[in-house]
């Protein structure tokens, strides 16, 4: 099994608001192997931002941790004193932002930007900072990267910005990347070269990354594993063929349906709002959007049930006792595709084996 | 960049000659007279008088004298101290006003973005409590009435610092007191305002995810970016400054510019009203256009934007 | 993770779909633009409190109109001449009618022989007249200055700068010059000239404050106004043949009250210090007529010896501004929300 680098467990957050207490996080699993990369998946205000910025310890400061855990080598960042938390952020996890024409300080140059970390995290003197912010800036992408280093933000256009703050965020060589919604201000252009050239970078820098997005379609390319959030939860979590091919839950079905592909005429939208987590429902949360409701949906919160071992899904349909349904069209086309893959892995692994057997004879 | 500062400069120009136009006229339109005895002078001693200061000659010619004269720097004789040259009243008087005025502006300012800052910073704490109250107070109390309280607590009853006059660095202290507050309360509001933006901004989240402490983060990038804004408060507090003085000035008994212009309003002395005003506008118009060319060095937005044009 | 119930069969009945309604459903009620405004400067405890004392000033300083006016100002009794305060019931050195004269308290009121019933709750001044009428009526003409300030703050200020920002071009250059001819000079040497030029009094002053006050206002409107001409709604307005007058009073004005009660709240505490600056250095209002800045200036000359003829002035004065800012504040965050922080 792969080394899990981060582990949240059970995690519960509440945002204190005028208004009362906003549950904003409610009982959050999910763990993060190296060298993978990790999507969550939701709609605003799911709780996927705030998930992050809780590993980070960059929480608002009226948002309080109820309960949980998040582990990181063997030590509860929860439990880390701000100064602690100073260490870690930017060295061994660091983040990029949704927006790059903002998070960029307008009146520092972005070379002295880049080194910035080197010099708190790393002790290095100006100099060497500077060299070695220098050699990011070239692997990041940015043509004249000796002149452009001594520029202002302003300088550049979006798509350099997120580059430049691409460099910002791995130039400590972090063990964990958050991103997030990293190519959501983006031109669609654009998007597809950030997005590879975060897939460049992880390779070569060895990084996990954690990826946010409310964009089904950018997670394909990039995530080794979904997790899909709704509410304030975690609804079901898989590899990204699971999550894409064979979806168990109502939302995630909504989600796919929702997402323009070659073949489809319409997009669906999901109907409705999400549920007000100031005052969350008792049941399933998804329950009043969701066509395929069912009673208890309306009395009793779903545990999550196995589909295999890497696909959990929380939703009552997986009972044993629950009335089959008919998902709808685009997902009994995905799951057809689903089963040819299922099929050609059979295949290959008999191939496989049939060729392990032939070698063990051999001998 | 040169060509908006040539534009700038014309401007300018332009603006002083109406205000000096303006200003001629409206004293040739004043009821009172120079001479303060006029009741017991013959009609033949305000002839000779009138001739003396050019008061004889038609209109049109007096305004022609007075904007040439003015264009090398002559602005006339003053009425109240004959003889006198207003350009040599003005420069005599002009060092104290300077220095009192200079004096507030760093006073004020300095203190300002202190406060404010640590406003920010704590805010909505007890500090940034304070902070507000103190400066709505500091900006709802008249400086002429600090100034009394000043001169009377301090200077007379506690006897710290000299009660008036103009005489080495501590006869100094309490009037830029008075005279700071003002622009202090208001650098303290703007700078809480800014701070308070700058520190909810994207780049100071990713300076925080960057794993800087917060000294840092307020000392390298939120500092800076909130007091770029300011420079454009400067404009103002030279207004401000150069009202306070008339009366700052005058309680403290202080030979400067405010307290002269008073005592001119006051006896009529139409040369020396206009010369003030115009060095007032002279001063704010050069510190306007200053400040844009501050805000142009400091900001780099602005920087490249300027070069562009 | 994974855990066995027991379920019932009508568990996994459909579920009826009326929540999804309730979920739609918005639960605050609608607030109008200006209800909103209320809502949240009710909220500021310091605005609120600022808002009465205005109105509590307004109501005394205009409704003492009748028993507090020019007669009754130039009435002096020498002979009660510079009596400290005696309030009924209060026995505090200070305020009981005595004063200190070399280290004793004196009783004043027995001194000067006056009847037993008599008060001055904020004692008498150099010419045996009530400090705390005389404080009244400088209160009223304070307010005035401020209230003429505002209208002109309104009329010129917004018309100008509505103008301005509406015609563009041209006329909008030669309208900014103006504005930049005319606030190149410190307005309060503008005030000055205008004193000068006129006989010194509450109208000169009027006039003065009017002529120098609404060029910010102008400014602030322009800019306002430039933007809000390229918005779709005053484009949409335009191209339906929409007269300028009818585009204005119905599209801008609305969109541009906020702008101007905020800025209207800054004039005020402005104008009430013109007046009382000018006063106070003698070329505002003089005697017989008088204001705070008047009852400052006579204070200041007796400080040493009788503080309470400028510390009433000057609390009722200093009271006033901070009121108005604070409201002005107040008033500011009510109608951006943008700004509150």
């Amino acid at each position: 099994m792969a080394e899990r680098i981060l582990d949240v467990k059970n995690l519960k957050i509440d945002f204190h608001t005028y208004a009362g207490e906003v549950k904003a996080i409610r009982d959050v699993s999910f763990h993060l192997n190296k060298g993978e990369t990790l999507a969550i998946v939701g709609e605003s205000g799911s709780g996927k931002s705030v998930t992050t910025k809780s590993i980070m310890g960059l929480l608002a400061s009226n948002a309080k941790v109820v309960g949980g855990q998040i582990m990181f080598r063997g030590q509860d960042l929860l439990q880390k004193t701000e100064k602690e938390m100073q260490k870690i952020r930017g060295k061994d996890i660091a983040m990029i932002f949704q927006d790059p024409m903002t998070s960029l300080d307008p009146t520092m140059k972005i070379g002295r930007q880049i080194a910035e970390p080197l010099m708190v995290h790393k002790n290095m003197d100006k100099k060497k900072a500077m060299a070695q912010a220098l050699e990011i800036l070239k692997l990041v992408g940015i043509k004249n990267a000796e002149e452009r280093f001594n520029n202002y933000p302003h300088q550049f256009s979006g798509g350099q910005r997120q580059r430049i703050v691409i460099a910002i965020a791995l130039v400590c060589y972090p063990e964990i990347l958050i991103a997030d919604e990293p190519t959501t201000a983006l031109d669609v252009t654009i998007q597809a070269q950030i997005l590879n050239l975060m897939k460049e970078l992880q390779e070569k820098i060895e990084t996990s990354i954690i990826f946010i997005t409310h964009d089904l379609g950018v997670v394909a390319g990039m995530a080794d594993r979904v997790a899909v959030m709704y509410a304030g939860q975690i609804v079901e979590y898989g590899t990204v063929d699971e999550i894409f091919y064979n979806p168990k839950h109502p939302y995630t079905w909504g989600l796919l349906n929702s997402m323009p592909t070659l073949s489809s005429t319409k997009l669906e939208a999901i109907p409705g709002t999400p549920p007000d987590l100031l005052d969350p429902p008792k049941g399933d949360p998804f329950a009043a959007r969701n066509p395929y409701a069912m009673k208890i949906d309306a009395q009793k919160q779903p545990p999550f049930f196995k589909v295999s071992d890497s696909h959990y899904a929380a939703t009552w349909l997986l009972h044993p006792d629950a009335p089959a349904i008919e998902p709808p069209a685009e997902i009994i086309r995905r799951a057809k595709i689903w089963r040819e893959i299922q099929e050609q892995e059979e295949v290959a692994r008999n191939r496989r084996e049939k060729a392990q057997k032939e070698a063990a004879k051999g001998k | 960049m040169k060509k908006y500062l040539l534009k700038r400069v014309f401007y300018m120009a332009l603006t002083l000659f109406l205000v000096a136009t303006i200003t001629f006229f409206l004293m040739k339109l004043m009821p009172g007279t120079p001479y303060s005895n006029q009741e017991k002078m013959s009609p033949e001693q305000i002839a000779i008088m009138n001739q003396q200061y050019g008061l004889d000659k038609p209109i049109w010619m007096q305004y022609l004298l007075y904007m040439g004269g003015m264009l090398h720097g002559d602005l006339g004789t003053s009425f109240q101290f004959s003889n006198q040259p207003v350009s040599y009243l003005i420069s005599s008087r002009i060092g104290a006003s300077a220095q009192l005025g200079i004096q507030a502006m760093i006073f004020g300012i300095f203190f300002g973005i202190i406060f404010g800052s640590i406003a920010a910073i704590n805010r909505n704490t007890w500090v940034d409590t304070s902070v507000t109250v103190l400066s709505i107070i500091g900006k709802s109390v008249p400086n002429f009435v600090l100034a009394v309280l000043l001169q009377y607590y301090i200077a007379l009853k506690l006897g710290w610092f000299p009660i008036a006059d103009w005489d080495g660095f501590a006869y100094t202290i309490l009037p830029t007191i008075a005279l700071g507050v003002g622009p202090l309360a208001e650098t303290s509001r703007f700078m809480r305002t800014g701070m308070v933006d700058v520190l909810n901004s994207d780049y100071i989240e990713l300076a925080k995810a960057k794993g800087l402490s917060k000294f840092q983060i307020v000392y390298h990038h939120a500092l800076r970016n909130s007091l770029i804004p300011l420079v454009t408060l400067i404009g103002p507090y030279t207004v401000a400054l150069m009202t306070g003085s008339m009366v700052i000035e005058n309680i403290f008994s202080i030979p400067g510019i405010g307290e002269q212009f008073v005592k001119s309003i006051l006896t009529n002395d139409y040369p020396t009203i206009m010369g003030v005003t115009m060095l007032y506008s002279a001063g704010l118009v050069a510190v306007i256009l200053l400040t844009d060319i501050i805000y142009g060095i400091i900001d780099p937005r602005i920087r490249l934007a300027g070069n562009g044009d | 993770m994974e855990e066995k119930m027991k379920l019932q069969p009508e568990d996994f009945q459909a579920l009826e779909v009326t929540t999804e309604l309730d979920a739609e459903k918005i639960a605050a009620p609608s607030l109008t633009f200006t209800q909103d405004a209320w809502r949240r400067l009710k909220k500021n405890k310091g605005a609120v409190i600022s808002l009465f004392i205005v109105l509590i000033m307004i109501v005394l300083s205009f409704g003492s109109t009748p028993f507090v006016n020019r007669d009754t100002l130039v009435k002096s009794q020498p002979q009660y001449a510079n009596l400290p305060s005696k309030i009924p019931g209060v026995n505090i050195n200070g305020l009981n009618g005595k004063a200190e004269v070399g280290g004793v308290w004196v009783d004043k009121y027995a001194q000067a022989g006056v009847p037993k019933d008599k008060y001055f709750i904020f004692g008498t001044d150099y010419l045996g007249r009530s400090l705390g009428q005389r404080i009244l009526y400088g209160t009223k003409i304070s307010l005035i200055v401020a209230l003429v300030a505002t209208f002109f703050d309104l009329t010129i200020g917004v018309t100008y700068g509505i103008v301005s920002g509406w015609k563009g071009g041209r006329t909008d250059n030669v309208m900014q010059r103006i504005i930049e001819v005319i606030s190149s000079v410190p307005s309060l040497v503008i005030v000055v000239l205008m004193l000068v030029v006129f006989k010194p009094g509450i109208g000169s002053i009027i006039l003065a404050i009017a002529i120098s006050s609404w060029t910010t206002m102008a400014r602030m409107i322009r800019a306002e106004t430039l933007q809000l001409k390229s918005q779709e709604y005053v484009l949409a307005a335009r191209t339906l043949g929409e007269s300028p007058t009818k585009i204005a009073w119905k599209h801008l004005v609305p969109n541009l009250s906020s702008i101007i009660i905020i800025q209207t709240m800054y004039t005020i505490p402005n104008a009430i210090f013109f007046e009382a600056f000018l006063s106070f250095i003698g070329i505002g209002i003089s005697a017989p007529e008088t204001s705070l800045g008047v009852l400052l200036n006579e204070g200041q000359k007796n400080f040493q010896f009788l503080p309470y003829q400028m510390w009433y002035p000057a609390i009722v004065l200093c009271v006033l501004m901070i009121s108005f800012n604070l409201l002005g504040d107040g008033l500011r965050d009510a109608f951006d929300p943008k700004t509150r922080r």
